[in-house]
């Protein structure tokens, strides 16, 4: 058996590892799967959470819809509807930009199941809410401004 | 334990139209109660959703899940009368797992 640490070990120099990884040849599996993402959910900002997701600087599309209150009246109870036309699609990620911790859910979708996913979420206050699409290995985002009237994370 | 969760499958032709409402506190612990202590943080920490021994849907959430978390999916690949089974694992690693039959 194999384990991590020896896996890093026989990598030898760290450098290799660090190389593929950023140039996108070797993908760590279950990154967004089984075991959860604790970096990325510990995350204080977007580009953090994008980084511990592996997603870079992902590129908008406008083949993802997310569908969000323009305002939300009660900040503890956002809707977000997500549903991308990406082929491939196989995770979506619903981010809140001003939140104490940017990354809400993560959603992984097997084959078999729609590229949707419909929840709701706490927003402390306006802010940008970020949908992540992983596709093929690649990352894409939608996002939109929601106005929030009464914050829903304090006390 | 937790209580029990509501879970709606139907089929609309080939697609499971899915929707669950979990019954769970969902605290960030960042919320202070009426005395001014925090209240420790509690939430679910993942759902697993599966329909005749396969995942159907996988989510892992942080706490800025809201309150009594609403889930909405959609796959294909079940007939009515199966059961949809639904598993949410908390961050004080209580569980729970509820089923409904797709009508």
């Amino acid at each position: 058996m194999l384990h991590r640490r020896e896996f890093l070990r026989d990598m030898g120099q760290g450098g290799i590892l660090v190389a593929l990884l950023s140039s996108g040849l070797l993908t760590i599996p279950k990154a967004w799967a089984a075991d959860r993402n604790q970096a990325a959910f510990a995350a204080k900002t977007v580009e953090e959470a994008f980084a511990a997701l592996g997603a870079g600087t992902p590129a908008a599309s406008d083949e993802i819809t997310l569908e969000a209150p323009e305002i939300a009246e009660n900040g503890a109870v956002v809707p977000v509807n997500v549903t991308t036309s990406i082929a491939g699609a196989d995770a979506i990620a619903i981010l809140v930009e001003k939140n104490p911790n940017a990354l809400a859910a993560v959603t992984i979708i097997p084959a078999g199941t729609e590229a949707y996913v419909s929840t709701r979420v706490k927003m402390q206050q306006t802010s940008r809410v970020i949908a992540l699409v992983r596709a093929k290995g690649s990352f894409f985002i939608a996002s939109k401004d929601v106005k929030v009237t009464l914050g829903g994370c304090g006390g | 334990m937790g209580n029990p969760m509501r879970i709606r499958a139907k089929l609309d032709g080939e697609v499971v139209d899915a929707k669950v409402l979990m019954n769970h506190a969902m605290e960030t612990g960042q919320r202070k109660d009426a005395s001014g202590a925090l209240v420790p943080a509690h939430y679910i920490t993942k759902v697993i959703a599966s329909c005749n021994g396969k995942t159907v849907l996988e989510a892992d959430w942080g706490p800025s899940v809201s309150k009594n978390p609403l889930l909405g999916f959609r796959f294909r690949g079940a007939a009515a009368g199966d059961t949809l089974s639904v598993t949410w694992t908390d961050s004080m690693n209580d569980t729970r797992t509820d089923e409904a039959v797709i009508g």
